[in-house]
């Protein structure tokens, strides 16, 4: 019998998702090997039974969004989390720096009793993750490969050097020397430095290095003459649940 | 006591459409008590999150509202975020927003179209089924779908959170062997576009009319108004796009959860349908010619015929972007406009406090972004009203004219829930943009 996978969405864009859909005719090859049972945005069939992978894309964000990636992870072998949203908060973390009433009057004004809300979380910071698929958006051959991994039962993980290094193999220009500040430093590579190379900088989506070259990055700043809060605060776009830790 | 003059429908989990929604339908002994599309999307908070953030980031933190109109939101922040800083971009970086736009709209349609329409239309619950059934179908909207990937991952990085838009241009400019490779992978495309229109022509639309008032940008010039125009009404009313709030009229309803919008009539549509019922004249002539072929003359009053409006509007994206591309080609890019102006650490542009809105036709219709900023360029109040959101009151109007007309037909419970499905995914929600202001309840 073929892996029967799923997949699955919390608090994100979906854009992770359209990464999967925008394999092309990839996709189908990917296909023939497992047995896709749910999908709600592209299929009408669901499922409620065991699942030999589960693909969980977004952040935790709602009582009731607990309750379902618990039941979600009871009922699966596997759990890979794929978007920075689901990996490490993402950009719905951003909302975890504001007093959570405050945040929500200024949305929903009058009417912000009806929205309920919790702590942004990322997925392993409530139940347990097997692999990572990190960025925001999701780098289509890096999701390939988890997959593979997956479904030959192989550990995979992330790379855990920085985007620097991939920037440099790529031979683009330092963003520090054209007069802008870049987290390329501090952030975990695996994406071929996609942003730099397109004359952006990058913003952090795939999350810190595991252990981040501090007094490194502390040097270039200190070269460049870059303000620490500028780069703390650039840091909290993607990284600001990175501190709560596993309470739920 | 006949079923089918009794019952209740409550859909949770809409599929195939982007993002969360339920629908909600309550009829008694034939009598349509209540009805009403839900949206159960976790809130995310885009407009406070982004309060205290610089202007230079609200386009990367907005396209994330969503992932399928990425580059929507990125054009409607940008327009927004320069309007309120006084930055006027260059006629090269407006032309090439076109492009970008057009690419959006088709790439949009085309999922549309395939993956979530062409299943109730090909009678089956999803294009798995297909992959056995009509191979060919969909290994074509697979094709599609990668091409006009292709060609956005040349232009500006990838579809999906576009790279290099930023306020003031592009941080990279495609180089000649990129346009080249665009124009091919777009001109590739006509083959498959061709095989489009004949399926569609092959497919049977439910036939249901209900006229309503159509919202989509105007102009007077003789350009199919996307990027830029005021906003126009069925009705004949125009404004400025800076008095949106005069054309969208936010309101509660009591026995809805969803904050509706109005104009003149009692609801409004956005989208596709409305663009070409407005401005059909000033299309591309090879989507008035698609609109011949689909039997399609404004106004349209199917709202099932927006999928088909769609496609006349793929047409004339695809012949469109070609044209843009090919006369790039010919005169060449600047491209000393690239820069990257990072959070503008260097003050290479320089602010002011203001407040600017941007008025955007982006897949589901007319996309407003407002942000005000502070002498800084620090953000200290946004405002998105996103397109599903105006159609939700329409939607509604709509099932509550469809339910007892199939009522009457004596069509079953099952029939009339799927009938309502395809009626809503015909809109082609996007219910994670919505999400972030409308009032959420979940059913239970």
């Amino acid at each position: 019998m073929k892996p029967r996978i799923a997949f699955f969405d919390f608090a994100c864009c979906e854009g992770c998702q359209l990464q999967v859909a925008n394999l092309g005719e990839a996709l189908l090859d990917v296909l023939k090997l497992v047995e896709v049972v749910e999908f709600r945005e592209v299929m009408s069939e669901k499922w409620q039974g065991p699942l030999d992978i589960a693909v969980v894309e977004g952040s935790i964000t709602t009582k009731e969004a607990v309750e379902r990636i618990e039941k979600i992870r009871a009922r699966s072998r596997i759990l890979i989390a794929y978007g920075s949203c689901a990996t490490i908060g993402g950009v719905n973390g951003m909302k975890n720096r504001f007093p959570l009433d405050e945040i929500r009057r200024t949305v929903y004004g009058e009417h912000a009793h009806d929205f309920p809300t919790i702590a942004t979380r990322p997925v392993d910071q409530v139940v347990k993750v097997d692999y990572y698929v990190h960025g925001c958006p999701i780098w289509p051959p890096e999701f390939i490969e988890v997959l593979q991994s997956a479904l030959r039962g192989l550990p995979r993980f992330p790379p855990d050097h920085a985007v620097c290094v991939e920037c440099k193999l790529n031979e683009n220009v330092c963003l520090y020397d054209k007069g802008v500040t870049c987290l390329g430093p501090v952030t975990r590579a695996g994406c071929n430095s996609w942003c730099t190379n397109n004359g952006n900088i990058c913003y952090g989506c795939r999350g810190l290095v595991s252990n981040p070259n501090t007094k490194g990055a502390m040097d270039v700043l200190a070269r460049y003459r870059v303000p620490l809060e500028l780069v703390l605060n650039k840091m909290a776009m993607y990284n600001a649940c990175r501190e709560q830790g596993k309470t739920p | 006591m006949n079923d089918t003059r009794s019952f209740s429908l409550n859909v949770e989990y809409l599929t195939r459409v982007e993002g969360h929604g339920n629908i909600v339908v309550n009829v008694r002994t034939g009598m349509l008590e209540e009805c009403r599309l839900e949206i159960v999307e976790a809130p995310r908070f885009f407009e406070g999150m982004l309060k205290g953030r610089t202007i230079f980031e609200a386009q990367h933190i907005t396209s994330r509202i969503c992932g399928i109109c990425a580059c929507g939101h990125t054009l409607a922040s940008l327009q927004a975020a320069e309007a309120a800083i006084g930055l006027t971009p260059s006629p090269q970086t407006l032309r090439l927003r076109e492009l970008l736009l057009h690419l959006e709209n088709l790439d949009s349609h085309l999922l549309h179209i395939y993956l979530l329409a062409a299943p109730d239309l090909l009678g089956v619950p999803s294009f798995a089924p297909l992959i056995t059934s009509h191979e060919a179908v969909v290994r074509r909207a697979l094709r599609m779908k990668k091409a006009v990937n292709e060609v956005c991952d040349r232009f500006v990085g990838r579809h999906v959170h576009p790279i290099t838009t930023v306020i003031g241009g592009f941080t990279r400019l495609p180089r000649p062997a990129d346009l080249e490779a665009m124009a091919n992978l777009l001109e590739g495309l006509r083959p498959d576009m061709n095989a489009t229109l004949d399926l569609l022509a092959s497919l049977d639309f439910p036939t249901f009319e209900r006229p309503t008032e159509y919202v989509a940008l105007v102009s007077d010039g003789a350009t199919y108004p996307l990027l830029q125009g005021d906003i126009g009404s069925s009705t004949g009313a125009r404004l400025p796009k800076t008095e949106y709030r005069r054309a969208t009229n936010e309101f509660i309803v009591p026995h809805s959860t969803a904050k509706h919008t109005k104009w003149n009539g009692p609801s409004y549509a956005v989208g596709a349908r409305a663009r070409f019922n407005l401005n059909h004249a000033k299309l591309h002539p090879a989507a008035r010619q698609a609109a011949e072929t689909l039997g399609l003359k404004p106004p349209i009053h199917n709202p099932f015929l927006n999928t088909a409006a769609q496609f006349v509007e793929c047409v004339h994206g695809l012949e469109e972007s070609i044209r843009i591309v090919r006369e790039f080609q010919v005169q060449g890019l600047d491209y000393g406009e690239e820069f990257t102006p990072g959070v503008n650490e260097q003050n290479r542009i320089p602010v002011h406090a203001g407040s600017g809105v941007g008025a955007v036709e982006v897949p589901r219709g007319i996309l407003y972004h407002h942000y005000e900023v502070d002498e800084r360029g620090i953000i200290r109040r946004v405002n998105c009203i996103i397109p599903t959101g105006q159609n939700l009151n329409n939607i509604e109007q709509d099932m509550r004219a469809l339910v007892p007309t199939l009522v009457a037909e004596g069509r079953t419970p099952e029939e009339i829930q799927h009938r309502l499905e395809m009626l809503v995914r015909a809109y082609d929600p996007c219910i994670s943009c919505s999400a972030h202001f409308l009032k959420v309840q979940c059913v239970g």
